[in-house]
């Protein structure tokens, strides 16, 4: 299996690159090509041109602007998981890119790679989403920030344009809040039949805010409010989270495809649920 | 297959230590370019959709898989493959792990695993449940994984 042919610029800044995307409606961005390239090989997508973003050295930096954590879009995967900076302001991060395939994988994928291609089972996105993580997007006229609810629009499909590339992720520092993440796949590695990313402020012993992003449990990562609601104003007990998992999972219609079923799905988002809680319990 | 529809793009890269400059068709992977272009025949395409693993080389030192990755990504790069970790006679401690502990049938996979292993610091993967973790993106269908496991052990001193 081998890409259809196409045509290949690798631009010196990001305005060169939303410049050249802009010219053709056919050409798409190349980051780490994880996903796109493995697409091409299939022939499930036939850009005309690649406009090669993985290198640029704007896209990559890696720092703290006050209570925000700024990751590049083109940051590899695997530089994100081993940054001490990022493992002490954003704990969630490694915690959930230990789960998105391979080291090898991790190595060449990208963030903003990872949240543009939307997968329905994707952790960033699931990251992204209990975090109310924060993309800015630039074409040629405009720069524009978008939360992850409103990025992510369906499967493979977000509300970026043709013409605009992410340039920056925003990941908010929440120095109080713990995080659980936990994902059931048939075998590690692979995408998984339900994951659950989860962020719990504490106000003393009880839960003041919880926010819990399910993936592959529906055409976009979602949060899953009825499980958040379930948690407030209590303390986080065994009891408070296989409440909270009931909830996920009674609160999802997942789709049936080849690799399960919907009551699999389901029964999978309850479990990951309950464990991405239970990482976090202080009786 | 033709590639007169493709652009053609000039890269330079060090391969193994040896710097290469060549002409390459944008839509050419680096597994092929390896491969074909620069008989480096060690390294092996197996699923080409970045499943398998057998295409595993080092990029900058970081494994990664060359059938999802072009060879024009790796223009300015320093890539290593399965050659680059062999010594010039004889076998490195790890292949010689592999022989002895049977950690090979047909072999088709082992230049993938001995390339993730290459890249792999013993001390940052302590347990059997670490260095499978490690191997996880690597498939083999025949010898299945004890001997491999067992293979990474005596390689790296371990009883």
């Amino acid at each position: 299996m081998k890409p259809p042919p196409f045509d290949y610029v690798r631009p010196g800044t990001a305005a060169e690159a939303v410049a050249l995307l802009a010219a053709d409606e056919d050409a798409r961005p190349l980051a780490g090509g994880q996903s796109l390239l493995p697409m091409m090989n299939f022939r499930l997508a036939r850009p005309s041109t690649l406009v090669d973003i993985g290198r640029l050295p704007e896209l990559t930096e890696l720092h703290r602007d006050g209570d925000v954590l700024v990751i590049g879009a083109a940051a590899r995967q695997r530089a994100v998981e081993t940054s001490p900076l990022v493992a002490q302001t954003c704990p969630l991060l490694p915690a959930v890119l230990r789960h998105v395939g391979h080291h090898q994988i991790r190595a060449r994928g990208t963030i903003g790679g990872s949240l543009a291609h939307a997968d329905p089972a994707a952790e960033l996105c699931a990251a992204a989403s209990a975090l109310d993580a924060e993309v800015v997007a630039a074409s040629p006229t405009a720069q524009r920030t978008v939360d992850t609810a409103a990025l992510l629009l369906a499967p493979y499909q977000t509300t970026l344009h043709p013409d605009e590339i992410i340039t920056e992720t925003r990941w908010p520092i929440l120095p109080r809040a713990r995080h659980g993440f936990a994902e059931i796949s048939h075998r590690s590695g692979d995408f998984a039949l339900a994951g659950t990313a989860a962020v719990v402020e504490f106000d003393g012993a009880e839960v003041a805010r919880a926010r819990l992003a399910g993936l592959g449990i529906a055409g976009t990562v979602r949060r899953l409010p009825d499980a958040e609601q379930v948690l407030l104003n209590r303390a986080l007990t065994a009891e408070s989270i296989t409440e909270a998992a009931e909830a996920a999972a009674a609160s999802v219609d997942p789709p049936e495809d080849v690799h399960a079923d919907p009551a699999t799905r389901r029964a999978a988002l309850r479990a990951a649920t309950r464990r991405a809680l239970e990482q976090m319990r202080h009786d | 297959m033709t590639d007169t529809l493709t652009a053609v793009r000039e890269i330079s890269l060090t391969v193994n230590g040896r710097e290469v400059r060549r002409a390459v068709p944008a839509r050419r992977l680096l597994v092929d370019f390896l491969r074909d272009d620069l008989m480096l025949t060690g390294t092996h395409a197996g699923c080409e959709h970045g499943i398998c693993g057998a295409c595993t080389i080092l990029i900058d030192g970081e494994p990664a898989r060359s059938c999802i990755t072009l060879a024009v990504q790796a223009d300015g790069c320093e890539v290593t493959t399965v050659e680059g970790v062999t010594p010039d006679d004889g076998l490195s401690p790890m292949q010689r792990a592999f022989k002895d502990c049977h950690g090979l049938q047909c072999g088709f996979c082992t230049p993938g695993f001995l390339v993730t292993l290459a890249a792999a610091e013993p001390d940052d993967h302590p347990t059997d449940a670490d260095i499978r973790e490690l191997l996880g993106g690597n498939l083999c269908r025949c010898t299945g994984y004890q001997h491999i496991v067992d293979s990474v052990r005596q390689a790296w001193g371990r009883s």
